[in-house]
């Protein structure tokens, strides 16, 4: 007993050394799985609270170019209501408690943006006091931006999809043929969108969107046009480089989406799972 | 010796926050930021208990961690630099470390630079490897460590001389 603790006493800055050490390369083992970062994320009062004060700040420097961005999609939607078939008449109106909703958009905004590592983690504003849950789809107006992660009362991460484990399901426009939406970690305007049949009538210019098949964004949200593409080394997928409608390095205003029947398709999952 | 203590909690706030809130928002060419923080390790006194420094290095890069979300690996490779220092300081400055009489302030420019050099290199291949995770992307690795850190080193050299107190 004498001798193990003499060893203890002596060696101790090796042992605490060591003992630190494991400690991180296990919270970062942790964090390169999805889902698994429990206690290091910045959802949390301080950090939040910096990021927060600092984004008031700085968030007048890019009010010009986010205006530009809210008035050109308030022009697109405008385009949309007034040239459809559907008369928008005094009887049509929407309000949250109608019933044949499956998703419900809410707004937010990003404090903190990353797109320079390997593994990209956003901050916006809004976390569970504003009935934000873990697996909510976040987007943009251009297009998809990523899925909720941890949240805390005030905050919440989101994974961008320029993180290398995120997994999106994505399909071709024009087609069905779906394939998932990966990131290599190089370039942050482009994604890259895998196991997409060799069957599939691909195009250079051909726009990708969501698929619906996950339970996390609705069908048909934009994601980028195809650049480039070619065969996988067994021949049997493509491998297609995406460029992304959203400039990932300028984001603001964010819509997060519940998908009311999330519980729902989970537990129809699961017990397909479990037979 | 209260000097020294209310310095480095000072340096360690300040550090922190110029870190999370500038430097990792640089995104020189896309990817390229400078790690500043390590100037706390750096600068830490030499003559201070081991286990204490290695404690505060593993703090700091927690701290920076929490706000860059990027789960552990500021904190190994800040523990990793903290732990390996005294090596460093042996090969860079030899006979002056090993009196105990040297001071940051009073020391030869070369020397000083070999330091910084060092430490701000086996930090920066720690945290890139950790941060790509990947053996088969080693090119990735040393592109990263070798662009951020000619970045580190020349900012860190530039603080350290603007902020030494001349002795001369």
């Amino acid at each position: 007993m004498q001798q193990i603790i003499n060893f203890i006493i002596r060696n101790k800055t090796f042992l605490l050394f060591l003992l630190l050490f494991v400690m991180s390369i296990l919270f970062t083992i942790q964090s390169h799985s999805y889902h698994k970062s429990k206690f290091i994320n910045s959802a949390n009062f301080i950090t939040g609270g910096v990021y927060n004060s600092v984004n008031n700040i700085t968030g007048y420097f890019n009010l010009k170019s986010q205006n530009d961005i809210l008035v050109e999609e308030n022009n697109y939607l405008k385009s949309l209501l007034y040239n459809s078939e559907q008369q928008t008449d005094d009887s049509f109106f929407n309000d949250s408690l109608s019933f044949d909703k499956h998703f419900i958009f809410g707004s937010a905004k990003v404090i903190k943006n990353s797109y320079s590592s390997t593994d990209n983690i956003l901050l916006i504003d809004k976390g569970s006091k504003d009935s934000i849950k873990q697996d909510f789809g976040v987007i943009t107006s251009k297009g998809i931006l990523g899925v909720v992660n941890k949240t805390s009362k005030n905050f919440a991460n989101v994974i961008s999809i320029l993180n290398t484990n995120s997994q999106i399901s994505a399909q071709l426009k024009k087609s069905n043929h779906f394939g998932s939406l990966t990131w290599d970690g190089k370039n942050p305007a482009f994604v890259q969108l895998l196991d997409l049949g060799k069957i599939a009538p691909v195009e250079k210019g051909d726009t990708i969107v969501t698929s619906g098949r996950s339970s996390i964004f609705p069908k048909g949200i934009p994601i980028g046009t195809i650049e480039d593409f070619n065969l996988d080394d067994a021949e049997n997928f493509y491998e297609i480089k995406v460029k992304l409608f959203n400039d990932m390095t300028n984001i603001e205003h964010v819509y997060t989406i519940k998908n009311i029947d999330i519980v729902e398709i989970n537990n129809l999952l699961n017990e397909n799972k479990n037979e | 010796m209260n000097n020294i203590i209310s310095t480095n909690i000072l340096r360690f706030f300040i550090l922190v926050l110029i870190q999370v809130l500038i430097c990792s928002h640089i995104n020189f060419l896309g990817y390229i930021n400078p790690y500043i923080y390590i100037l706390f390790v750096i600068l830490f006194p030499v003559k201070n208990n081991r286990v204490l420094f290695i404690f505060l290095s593993f703090l700091l890069g927690l701290t920076v961690d929490i706000f860059l979300d990027s789960g552990g690996m500021h904190a190994a490779a800040c523990v990793f630099i903290a732990y390996v220092r005294p090596v460093v300081l042996k090969f860079s400055f030899g006979i002056q470390y090993e009196h105990l009489t040297m001071k940051f302030d009073a020391i030869e420019f070369g020397s000083k630079i070999t330091y910084i050099t060092v430490l701000t290199i086996l930090h920066h291949i720690i945290l890139f490897y950790l941060e790509i995770f990947s053996i088969s992307k080693i090119m990735l690795v040393l592109q990263k460590t070798l662009f951020s850190s000619i970045f580190t080193i020349l900012l860190c050299v530039l603080i350290t001389i603007i902020f030494s107190r001349k002795t001369k």
